[in-house]
């Protein structure tokens, strides 16, 4: 399992390999909505957590029929479905890959983006922790939405379809937390909702995603 | 490891495809699968192969024992030949890539990333994967598309090698591999139209 995850880091940072992709994506959202809404400081710091959660889910989702896309491709998927890794590890492995190579870069490089929509100087601490803990159930479902269309040509349009109903819960508890955290509001509430999210999901999906894998690979 | 095929019919899309057929795989034996185009040859190895299942009939075979090479070879363009070897190695727990290297003569193009291979070269990298599998039984697909008659012969020699160390192989191929093996001819298993249910047999699996 580990050498999967050393091979999948490995091709992401290589030529082609699609790392930063999702990173450049949040740093031109946040780059050009100020530009969209005006330069006001006041009205940037009230709708900051909101954008930059935004942002960063759409980040997800740009990169994520590369998930299992290219695997199916060359064949390797096959392979690693006869090999001895079971495939709810493969698809806990690849989870882990998408959020090593986009969810993780999205979380140290979202103080430098708050900055650019003037989010309060509370509020800085409160976006981290969120994407902290929500990214990894983006990453999760996002992989159970490419697991489901794998094989198919063209299979995003459809994938995001599915996954994005699948994402509100996390985009709803993330961005409370970082708005009530920018407002100096207490945040445990959503933060207990949004880490409660992250662990249903990692401990239910994998299972799903081996499931439906199996299916497509038929 | 005998690789067994109880009285199988498989289905592709929903449709079967072969039936009845049985057939058994001892260690040191090799079995030659031949058959028209698109009579299923590459739908019974993916059945055997464990990554569809049958629709009637049993595939017995110990755990753990397949090495399956399908049409494509699962290769990473951006990993050099020894990576790509290295990444199969670890997840199949063997050590060392040596031994594959030496028997598809792949030794000077250890440092090329694979995307730079000629066709052949990638089917002889696809192929010394077989080798650091570790797996007794040898499931191939048409393993010499694209390799030349030099390759063929070190192919050959790899599948005797395995053979002759208690392996078996499974191969579906059309060309004579000058090895002393089995031949089965799928061609008569074609499965007959199921009447009845007017082909709607297989509509439960597409709405899988």
């Amino acid at each position: 399992m580990i050498a999967l995850l050393i091979r999948d880091m490995k091709l992401a940072m290589r030529a082609g390999g699609g790392f930063g992709l999702g990173l450049s994506f949040f740093l031109i959202v946040t780059v050009l909505v100020p530009f969209g809404v005006g330069p006001e400081s006041t009205l940037l710091a009230k709708i900051a957590p909101g954008i930059l959660w935004l942002g960063a889910l759409l980040a997800c989702l740009l990169s994520l029929d590369r998930i299992f896309a290219l695997d199916w491709e060359d064949g390797s998927l096959d392979l690693l479905a006869t090999s001895p890794l079971p495939m709810e590890g493969v698809v806990t492995v690849k989870a882990t890959a998408h959020w090593l190579t986009t969810g993780l870069p999205l979380c140290l490089a979202s103080p430098l983006f708050g900055l650019l929509l003037s989010l309060p100087a509370e509020g800085y601490q409160w976006l981290v922790a969120s994407l902290v803990l929500g990214t990894p159930a983006l990453s999760v479902i996002g992989t159970f939405g490419a697991a489901l269309t794998v094989g198919l040509k063209r299979g995003g349009l459809l994938m995001s379809l599915l996954v994005l109903p699948l994402y509100v819960p996390t985009l709803i508890f993330g961005a409370e937390v970082a708005r009530r955290g920018a407002e100096g509001l207490a945040t445990t509430t959503p933060l207990l909702m949004l880490a409660g999210i992250t662990a249903g999901t990692i401990a239910l999906l994998p299972f799903a995603s081996a499931l439906v894998l199996r299916v497509n690979l038929r | 490891m005998t690789l067994t095929v109880k009285n199988l019919t498989i289905s592709r899309g929903g449709i079967p495809v072969l039936e009845g057929l049985n057939f058994t795989l001892a260690p040191g034996k090799a079995l030659i699968l031949r058959g028209p185009n698109g009579v299923g040859k590459t739908t019974l190895l993916r059945t055997v192969a464990g990554l569809q299942p049958p629709v009637e009939g049993d595939v017995i075979c110990g755990p753990e024992t397949i090495a399956y090479a399908a049409h494509s070879d699962g290769l990473k363009g951006t990993l050099s030949v020894s990576e790509n070897l290295h990444f199969w190695a670890d997840i199949f727990g063997t050590k060392g890539i040596q031994n594959a290297l030496d028997g598809f003569d792949l030794n000077s193009l250890v440092d090329r990333p694979a995307g730079a291979l000629s066709a052949g070269q990638k089917r002889r990298l696809g192929l010394a994967r077989l080798l650091v599998t570790g797996r007794p039984v040898w499931i191939l697909d048409e393993p010499t598309v694209s390799l030349d008659v030099a390759s063929v012969a070190m192919f050959a020699d790899a599948v005797r090698a395995h053979l002759s160390e208690g392996g078996s192989a499974l191969i579906a191929t059309h060309i004579d591999l000058g090895l002393d093996a089995e031949v089965l001819d799928v061609g008569p298993f074609r499965a007959k139209p199921r009447s009845g249910t007017g082909g709607f047999d297989g509509l439960d699996e597409s709405f899988l």
